[in-house]
């Protein structure tokens, strides 16, 4: 028997271990095969109650490849190495957000 | 037909009622509501004469001719049966369908919508049964309703959840606890990783634990919960009462603590009362979980009563975020396609008529928020492929004792369905098949979750052959 450790979690895929860039990948050409159009957030010290964090850039309006995303993903980790970082995505048929998954934390201690 | 005549042109007297009330010639407005009833007749009776008799009772129309009947204009209000046709495989049954016109319906009252359609008619003489399988409310009557109080993409906005099925669980034992050790059960779920916990339907304000100290304790598991995990959190808090004056004192106070969402059985505190509180929920911003207790009662007999497909079609519009609407799992093939019909009654826009289905009219609901209906009751982690698979994202996934009965407890129950849940999502999007590598993708993510590994080997594993049912 085990009593379970305190742990902050992020959301979508955040009881994972961390994707490798391979999995962030799959995710993405999921969300492109759905038609919906990726952006990136980051934040230092995200709150729960925190709906928005800080945009990277603009949404991937034109991505027609995950490696396109990836690749901002890449910079804005270089960048802002001490937040956490999420993809997500918008349907603008739906007009609204479907997809939000965490790509990186800093300082994870168990995954 | 017995007739007593007079001068006056007042004819007295017993009318057939398929003079009047049967008119196979009838095109149907876009405007008319429609209604489909499979209807037994008593022995004897002519299937023509009893549907126009289930037209007329459920419309205009009384036993006998009355004079003020020349008072009005009849063809404006009356409802028309203009179809009847045999179920196929069953003897002396048949599919009714019966027009009724937009103004005899009050605007934004489902308890009109169904005084009408299943009021006295339901006792009708001539019937040895009838059931209410679909209707087809016209769009200038939706519009008078406002629906949930938020819907499925208001609600993910809300809570920041996207892109997975949401968690729940019932605080079980259902009755006897006291309101600081359900506290703790529902701290435990949460902070493991559920999104929800829920109060079983009959827990409102007994003597072992009054509303206001469960409330209090609930709602301070909800804010610790939040705050570990970083993630929200809530409880659907049951404001069902006696009155409808003390619901809304309990729905009230639910909002003065800052709680997230309340719940309401629909059908046991009625349409009234449930339209009163879904429009109290969207002006005050909380959202509302609908349980159905009773439902079974009306909806189970498949000669008699009334399908969920049209009381999940009422509650949509009488308003509700999240509806029980069972789980499939486990049961017949029928029961899933049937199943998936009102699944997207509750949360699509638009719903094509689909008879394997049981859809019987195409509904158009004109941009009504949807409702998120949540598959509660028997299940355990090795049925997540197939619920993630069958329910897909907007749905709320609800394990009691599959997640209180993990052998470690709650926390690590709840972090097992969390787990599971979070494998077979990034598995679907990876593209592979939850239907044939489900338990595969379960027994990958045992390896590095303890907790996991715990609950797949309390619980027996399953197969699910999905590939035949996929044809119907």
């Amino acid at each position: 028997m085990q009593t379970l450790p305190k742990e902050r979690r992020y959301e979508t895929l955040s009881y994972l271990p961390p994707l490798t860039d391979q999995q962030i990948v799959k995710q993405v050409q999921y969300l492109l095969d759905q038609g919906f159009i990726p952006a990136i957030e980051f934040e230092k010290d995200p709150l729960p109650t925190d709906h928005h964090w800080t945009l990277w850039k603009l949404p991937l309006f034109n991505a027609v490849s995950p490696q396109e995303v990836l690749n901002e993903v890449r910079e804005c980790k270089a960048q802002y190495s001490d937040s956490y970082i999420r993809v997500i995505a918008f349907d603008n048929l739906r007009q609204c957000q479907t997809v939000s998954f965490i790509v990186h934390k800093p300082n994870a201690t168990r995954f | 037909m017995v007739q007593a005549g007079s001068k006056n042109g007042f004819k007295a007297g017993v009318q057939d009622y398929r003079l009047t009330y049967y008119t196979p010639d009838y095109t149907p407005k876009d405007t008319d509501l429609l209604a489909c009833f499979r209807m037994t007749p008593q022995p004897g009776v002519p299937p023509e004469e009893c549907a126009a008799a289930v037209a007329a009772e459920s419309s205009t129309g009384t036993w006998t001719t009355v004079w003020t009947d020349g008072l009005t204009d009849l063809d404006r209000y009356k409802g028309r049966c203009y179809n009847v046709e045999p179920v196929q495989g069953e003897d002396n049954q048949y599919f009714v369908f019966v027009a009724y016109p937009l103004d005899l319906f009050e605007e934004g009252s489902i308890t009109n919508v169904l005084t009408s359609l299943v009021g006295n008619v339901f006792g009708f003489k001539a019937l040895r049964a009838l059931r209410l399988e679909d209707i087809r409310f016209p769009v200038a009557l939706i519009k008078t309703y406002q629906g949930p109080p938020h819907g499925i993409t208001v609600e993910r906005d809300l809570l920041n959840k996207y892109g997975r099925p949401l968690l729940g669980c019932t605080i079980k034992p259902k009755l006897g606890l006291s309101a600081k050790n359900y506290g703790r059960a529902v701290y435990e779920c949460l902070r493991g990783g559920l999104d929800f916990t829920k109060d079983d339907e009959n827990i409102n304000s007994q003597p072992f634990m009054r509303w206001r100290d469960r409330f209090l304790f609930v709602q301070e598991a909800i804010s610790k919960a939040q705050a570990e995990t970083n993630e929200m959190k809530g409880h659907y808090l049951n404001v069902t009462a006696g009155t409808c004056e003390e619901m809304m004192k309990r729905a009230e106070f639910a909002k003065e603590i800052g709680t997230p969402i309340i719940m309401h059985d629909f059908f046991t505190g009625g349409f009234t009362a449930n339209t009163t509180l879904a429009k109290w929920c969207r002006e005050n911003g909380l959202l509302l979980h609908i349980h159905r207790a009773m439902h079974a009662v009306v909806d189970r007999q498949k000669n008699h009563g009334i399908h969920f497909r049209v009381l999940a079609k009422c509650l949509r519009l009488s308003g509700g975020d999240h509806l029980h609407s069972g789980t499939v799992v486990g049961k017949l093939e029928g029961d899933r396609a049937v199943t998936l019909g009102f699944v997207d009654l509750m949360r699509e826009d638009y719903v094509e008529e689909d008879r394997s289905r049981g859809v019987f009219f195409t509904q158009d609901y004109a941009s009504l928020p949807g409702v998120m209906p949540v598959a509660s009751g028997g299940i355990h982690v090795w049925h997540m492929p197939a619920l993630v698979e069958i329910f897909g994202d907007d749905s709320c996934l609800q394990f009691g004792g599959g997640t209180l009965g993990h052998p470690w407890g709650n926390a690590p129950g709840a972090t097992a369905n969390r787990v599971a849940l979070e494998a077979c999502v990034q598995a679907r999007n990876e593209g592979r098949s939850l239907a044939r590598e489900g338990n595969d993708v379960l027994r990958e993510a045992c390896r590095w979750s303890p907790e996991l590994a715990a609950a797949c080997e309390l619980w027996k594993e399953i197969k699910f052959e999905f590939d035949t049912v996929d044809t119907l």
